[in-house]
């Protein structure tokens, strides 16, 4: 059965991978819908804000590709544990 | 007096209701608390603040709070001490201490942040605040909602040490550990924030809850005579501290409250294992790059700082600098302020006493003018820092000649 879910994360690109089609893959392959809110990528490194939603089970397969990828995927808040 | 437009996004400018939201639905930017201030102008004078009580409160009228003061009446307001033994020892000529190391109640700078926070969540009819923090917030978000009667729930990842928890058990929040790694108990947060209805004081009540730490600003300008200093040195973890007090200083500008320009210099303090707004400042860049945390300042131990790049424009628009402190160099400025002002920090204000004194042999700040440090917590809440760094000078047997001799070792050795 599928459980839809929402994903409300900020991803953040080291320098290697500025010019993989990342976003793309994570759309076709996971079947993944995105809505990009805010962006700025630069030649040598690059963050996204973005919403993905899909079937909950595909969103955490997605989530853990970008990372094994090496993309850093936080929530939008970024750091909500706070010393 | 109608003071508060609502909630502005910080990015594209849209304007929402004042409402239990921190994040533009549109961008996604963040969202800051929007103050009338044509209304508040010639409202709140110097007087009208002097007459206020002795506490954070008497800024009340530029806080977001529309109500009575729910908890925290006697946070703030800490002191002022004009550091000249510091001064001496670092060759300048007028150093303050802005001393939140006894803020009350619970040491440090997070009582103003979480009594606004606490106190807005009553105003909206909250019944329950929450926080995941592994130091000062938990311990005053765990405080102020026993004060408030809320009930609240404290999320720490499990491998915190049993030491930290204890000064926030005591006062019977409803403690979660979560096994799992930085990163899963981070999201697993953001999303407990987004599904229930509480008051998670840094997620969905951030626009109000940062404004607290604008108290800390006006205090100094107040506290100095209404001038503003030439240079203040912040601590930066998430950022927002070092934004908030530039913009108090902008705020009592606005406001007819300080005569000249806005003059101040504002300087970004970090850990070097943790210091990415430090880094942006240094290299001039408005790109963050997040990093692993890997440092003794534990309370400044934010990788990816949701305000660093406001933190950043801050430093730059002021005209300030940003310095880093290695470990060695953090334990150092503990013990440089203890040892000439008598004021145990923690390791968040041996960070800032480091970062003043490089950026003082460095030149950026010149010894003639006035500089602020900002102590921002309490050295008794993390003496394990110290642990190995200091002994007892001299051990004696129980009586007066071998004191005698001790003393006359003593004294040889110094003279
Ligand atoms: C003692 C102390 N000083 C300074 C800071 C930095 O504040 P901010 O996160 O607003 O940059 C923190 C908190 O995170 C803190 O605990
Ligand atoms: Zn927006």
């Amino acid at each position: 059965m599928l459980t839809m879910a929402r994903l409300r994360v900020r991803l953040t690109f080291p320098p290697a991978l500025i010019q993989e089609p990342i976003v793309y893959r994570l759309v076709k392959d996971f079947d993944i819908v995105i809505n990009i809110r805010r962006a700025d990528v630069k030649a040598d490194h690059g963050w996204i804000a973005l919403e993905l939603e899909g079937d909950e089970r595909a969103l955490e397969r997605g989530v853990k590709w970008l990372k094994d990828k090496g993309v850093q995927v936080d929530p939008i808040e970024r750091d909500v544990i706070v010393p | 007096m109608e003071k508060l437009n609502g909630l502005r996004c910080r990015e594209c400018g849209r304007h929402y209701q004042a409402a239990p939201l921190h994040v533009c639905e549109f961008c996604f930017g963040p969202l800051e608390v929007d103050y009338r201030y044509d209304a508040l102008k010639g409202v709140v004078t110097r007087e009208s603040i002097a007459a206020g009580p002795p506490s954070m409160w008497r800024y009340k009228e530029l806080l977001p709070i529309d109500g009575d003061v729910a908890v925290g009446h006697h946070v703030g307001f800490t002191p002022l001490i004009r550091a000249q033994n510091l001064a001496d020892e670092l060759g300048c000529r007028e150093i303050w201490v802005k001393n939140d190391s006894v803020c009350h109640p619970t040491w440090s700078f997070k009582d103003r942040v979480v009594a606004v926070a606490v106190t807005k969540a009553r105003e909206f009819g909250f019944d329950t605040v929450a926080c995941a923090s592994t130091g000062n917030l938990a311990n005053s978000v765990a405080a102020h909602a026993a004060e408030g009667r809320l009930k609240s729930y404290i999320f720490i990842p499990a491998d915190l040490e049993q030491g930290k928890v204890l000064a926030t058990l005591v006062y019977n929040p409803t403690l979660v550990a979560v096994h799992g790694t930085y990163d899963e108990v981070n999201r697993l947060c953001s999303e407990i924030a987004d599904k229930y209805r509480w008051a998670f004081v840094n997620v969905n009540f951030r626009p109000y809850y940062s404004e607290g730490s604008k108290s800390y600003g006006f205090e100094i300008v107040e506290q100095l005579g209404w001038r503003t200093p030439g240079h203040i040195i912040v601590p930066c973890a998430g950022g927002s501290l070092i934004t908030k007090i530039w913009k108090a200083i902008k705020e009592l500008k606005t406001l007819g409250l300080i005569d000249g320009g806005l003059g101040t210099k504002m300087h970004a303090a970090q850990a070097l294992g943790c210091g990415p707004i430090v880094t942006m400042i240094k290299n001039d860049t408005d790109v963050l790059v997040p990093v692993r945390p890997n440092t003794i300042a534990k309370s400044l131990a934010i990788g990816n700082p949701a305000d660093g790049y406001y933190a950043y424009k801050v430093a730059k628009e002021s005209g300030g600098s940003g310095e880093h402190a290695t470990d060695e160099e953090i334990v150092e400025g503990m013990l440089l302020l203890a040892r000439t002002e008598g004021i145990f920090t923690e390791t968040a204000g041996g960070v800032t006493v480091a970062a003043a004194k490089k950026l003082i042999e460095r030149g950026v700040i010149p010894r003639d003018e006035s500089i602020v440090i900002c102590i921002t917590g309490n050295g008794l809440k993390t003496p394990d820092s110290l642990q190995d760094r200091l002994d007892a000078h001299v051990k004696i047997k129980p009586s007066l000649s071998a004191f005698d001799r001790a003393l006359a070792d003593l004294k040889s050795q110094t003279s």
